[in-house]
């Protein structure tokens, strides 16, 4: 039966290096969750400590309430899907998905049941008694699921699974992975660097960097409300603006450095008048407005849906070293485009913007910290 | 309008017609006259099978290839059983010198197995070393080194390296994660290895072995010192056709011909075996080896030294004993330089012409494979693809046949070959060609015609071209096949002890008269140069080419 896991101030370090310094994470009973982070930020060391392929230095991971730091990975009773799917090459599909029942001594008439029940889920009854060199990227995958799936792990764990297949591939696995999830009902722990595929497939997720787990919450959480610069940038678009906070008698406020104001009642309580703030807006949280930041229009980009204008805003005003600032126009809403060189007057929406401290480490809206 | 399609005369054309000729002359016809020789009566020069039923026949000549048999199917067993946990074990645990090790076994594969025989002789034979020594102080008897056991000892140790090589290899695509997907499912370390690991290599592992089977069954200098009355295949045809000298060679001819068709039919097994069977497995993350921690550790520890100990013994003992003073046939006390000072005075000679006829041979070769390699995969067509077939046949006629084979076909005029250096080279190349063209043919598949394409588009002639781009871009792996031909070649010893005359005479060849006239000690002299020549070319190669293994 599935079950939840605990993870409570867990360490890893290869030598001298620490790679986890210190990280705690509670994962829900049959939720899909979901490790995010740029390559090298220790996700994949986290998922492998909890399959028991990495060792654990510090802090412990439990299954519900039972450790399981030293109990090694064939007893975890754990599922695992690998980056390069790792499907037994001389074993045909029916024979690689069947593995793990027959070490389980699996009466025949059921594993029978079992396995072709899966393969149906999966899709690949047809190809059941190939070798899987014959298979695509696509096919492997679903192997390498449906063989995780049919032993009933307590939790499933995926490592990149999507990462070597091509874009559309990508989005009918991931709908494939999610259905077959929910359907079996199980814990499930998923690593990826693709912020678009963990927006889509996730109950939860984890924003982690640098082996510290910087948010957890629900997609629409981590989008609409990054706990931090990083967060934010690494989710999505986001301007970032140097500000600073101003009170009146009966209103708060963010000024950017050329003097605009937006008036915001969801500051927090530590905002004192006069503080240096990061003004975070995403590109789509600008409107074409009279009363709006004036900015010429550097360049832009038709991209169906939308297009995107990159802005020219002054050094004084933006947080140096971004890769672009953009204004996103909804085709969908707007009568008008423009031109390179025209000038825009742009409206940020105070509801949706955030606010971070000047070092980018906290947010400043009310109930983010 | 549809034209046939004409082969082009260029230069491409030139060579192939070139290749062609030198393959018919070299190895098609001789090759011919060895089976028409076989099929020939002694006397009348007609048409007979009495020569194949006379082996049959007389227990003292079939019990040879019993004998062939029987000690090639233990030498494969337990060498499989000794290079496969070999490779298993360093893949996956770490273990102290490794790069010592690998430069050990390499060395112990690749000098002439009849230094191996020669050196187990001094320490175990009749008046060795340990046999004496265990005389003397306990008054006991150690088993004999001569006849099936020290064959056995002396394969064994020389051809395990092949299975240790290609397991390693094998075991080196094996992605990690294949191991952890079995765990992850609850499967135990003892059940990974059995249903995962095993099947995975066992290819290799077979194609590994049928090479040492072919290895072992061709194998004269070993059987040859150390068997004594158990004489095998390549010893009788030897003897047969020495004796046969003068008189005609039409029963060592079939003999050689039953020899080349048993080699024939493994060559095929395996090439089935390696085609059929092998997964195409490509790992992104290799299998990373863990440290064994107490008891274990140590166990592992002593266990691979052992063996590795014993492959390297018989180098030990030829370079230390170079440096005895001798007595006759006897090593006796003290170190001297006599043996070498008699090699370089009387015995100059093979050394000089080891180097000068190598030479030749393996820029022929270096040529030849880059040739072969090219219009096979580049320029195919009928007359190439039989180009490729015969290249197949150096593999399947071990050397003491190829001897026989070439002096049959060149031994009249208007093709006087015999008892010149031409055909001492031509032997060499033939032979030890395979190494260098299998290396070239595989990385030219790895360089894109566009290559070419790029040049000839900016103007270059093809041939040119050729010369500037592929070739330049061929020669790593060039020279990783040709750093097996040249140590090979060095040390050939089957086909040379046929071919040689007095002025020809190479170093193995050299080696192999000392032992037979128990002159040890310069035989031991040279042996040490042959091995320092291995050794430095190998290290080399390992420093141009920043590798610290060989591909076999």
């Amino acid at each position: 039966m599935s079950n939840s896991i605990n993870i409570g101030n867990v360490v890893k370090k290869y030598g001298e290096l620490t790679i986890i310094p210190n990280l705690s994470v509670q994962i829900k009973n049959g939720e899909f969750f979901t490790l995010l982070g740029p390559s090298g930020c220790g996700k994949t060391t986290l998922l492998r400590m909890i399959a028991g392929f990495n060792s654990i230095e510090g802090g412990e991971i439990k299954f519900d309430d039972m450790i399981i730091n030293n109990i090694s990975a064939h007893k975890r009773n754990i599922g695992m899907v690998f980056q390069n799917y790792a499907i037994f090459p001389h074993l045909t599909v029916r024979q690689n998905v069947e593995y793990g029942l027959k070490i389980r001594k699996i009466p025949k008439a059921e594993m029978k049941k079992k396995v072709d029940e899966i393969l149906e889920t999966v899709k690949i009854s047809d190809y059941q008694d190939r070798l899987p060199e014959k298979l695509s990227g696509g096919q492997q995958q679903r192997v390498a699921l449906a063989r995780a799936i049919v032993i009933h792990p307590s939790v499933l764990l995926m490592d990149e699974p999507l990462s070597n297949l091509d874009a559309k591939l990508r989005v009918e696995m991931r709908s494939a992975i999610r259905d077959a999830q929910k359907k079996v009902g199980i814990t499930t722990v998923y690593v990826t660097h693709d912020q678009e595929e963990a927006l889509a497939i996730s109950d939860r997720i984890a924003v982690m960097n640098q082996g510290v787990i910087q948010q957890v919450g629900t997609p629409e959480e981590i989008y609409a409300r990054p706990n931090n610069v990083f967060v934010s940038t690494f989710i999505g678009h986001s301007n970032l603006f140097y500000g600073k906070v101003g009170r009146d008698s009966n209103s708060t406020y963010v000024e950017f450095t050329n003097g605009y104001k937006i008036l915001l009642d969801n500051l927090s309580q530590d905002c004192k008048a006069g503080m240096k703030v990061i003004i975070s807006v995403r590109p789509e949280e600008f409107s074409i407005a009279n009363d709006g930041l004036k900015v010429k229009i550097k360049n832009r980009t038709f991209l169906g849906k939308h297009t995107n204008y990159e802005l020219d805003f002054s050094d004084s005003m933006i947080i140096p070293n971004q890769p672009s600032i953009e204004y996103s126009q909804d085709l969908g809403q707007s009568t008008k485009t423009y031109e390179a060189g025209e000038m825009l007057s742009l409206k940020p929406n105070a509801y949706k913007i955030n606010v971070f401290t000047e070092d980018g480490q906290k947010s400043l809206i009310k109930g983010c910290d | 309008m549809e034209k046939k399609k004409h082969f082009k005369v260029d230069f491409w054309f030139v060579i192939t017609l070139v290749i062609v000729i030198v393959f018919a002359l070299f190895l098609v016809y001789p090759l011919f006259s060895l089976f028409a020789n076989g099929f020939k009566d002694a006397d009348t020069q007609t048409f007979t099978m009495n020569n194949f039923l006379k082996f049959f026949q007389k227990k003292y000549y079939y019990r040879t290839l019993w004998h062939s048999f029987l000690v090639t199917t233990c030498t494969t067993i337990l060498a499989v059983g000794i290079g496969a946990p070999l490779a298993y074990f360093t893949t996956v645990y770490k273990v102290k010198c490794k790069g010592l090790i690998d430069i050990l076994i390499i060395l112990s594969m690749l000098s002439p197995p009849f230094i191996g025989a020669y050196s187990w002789i001094v320490l175990g034979g009749r008046s060795g070393v340990i046999t004496k020594f265990f005389a003397s102080t306990f008054g006991i008897e150690t088993p004999s080194v001569y006849g099936f056991g020290g064959i056995l000892l002396v394969l064994t140790l020389k051809l395990y390296p092949y299975i240790y090589l290609y397991t390693k290899g094998a075991l080196k695509k094996v992605d990690a994660s294949l191991g952890e997907a079995a765990e992850s499912l609850g499967c135990s370390s003892v059940r990974k290895v059995a249903t995962i690991i095993l099947p995975l290599i066992t290819p290799t592992i077979l194609a590994g072995s049928l090479l040492v089977f072919m290895n072992a069954l061709a194998d004269f200098g070993t059987p040859m010192l150390i068997g004594e009355g158990y004489t095998v295949m390549p010893v009788l045809i030897y003897n047969e056709f020495i004796s046969e000298l003068g008189g005609k060679a039409n029963f060592a001819a079939a003999l050689a011909v039953i020899l080349v068709i048993i080699t024939g039919i493994m060559f095929l097994a395996q090439k089935y075996v390696v085609n059929k069977k092998s997964f195409t497995m490509s790992s992104l993350r290799p299998i990373q080896a863990k440290r064994l921690r107490g008891g274990k550790n140590i166990l592992l520890h002593i266990g691979i030294f052992i063996v590795v100990f014993l492959s390297i013994i018989p180098q030990v003992t030829v370079i230390y004993t170079s440096f005895k003073v001798t007595k006759g046939s006897m090593f006796a006390k003290g170190f001297s330089l006599k043996s070498y000072q008699s090699i370089f005075g009387d015995l100059g000679k093979p050394i000089l012409n080891t180097y000068k006829f190598g030479l030749i041979a393996i820029i022929s070769i270096i040529l030849l494979a880059m040739f072969i390699a090219y219009i096979t995969t580049r320029k195919k067509s009928w007359l190439t693809n039989i180009i490729d077939s015969i290249t197949m046949f150096p593999y399947i006629i071990p050397g003491s046949v190829l001897g026989i084979t070439l002096l049959l076909a060149f031994n009249k005029k208007p093709m006087l070959l015999s008892g010149t250096a031409v055909i001492m080279i031509i032997a060499f190349v033939v032979r030890r060609l395979p190494y260098t063209l299998r290396s070239s043919a595989a990385i030219l598949y790895q360089i894109s015609p566009s290559m070419e394409e790029a040049g000839i588009s900016l103007g270059d002639s093809p041939l040119k071209t050729f010369f500037k781009v592929t070739a330049v871009m061929m020669l790593p792996g060039v020279m990783s096949g040709a750093i097996l031909s040249w140590i090979t070649i060095i040390n050939e010893l089957s086909a040379s002890v046929i071919l040689y005359t007095g002025n020809t005479k190479t170093m193995s060849v050299a080696i192999y008269t000392e032992v037979i006239r128990a002159s040890y000690g310069t035989a031991a002299a040279l042996a040490s140069i042959l091995t320092l020549t291995t050794i430095i070319s190998l290290l080399i190669f390992f420093k141009i080419s920043g590798k610290k293994e060989i591909s076999i």
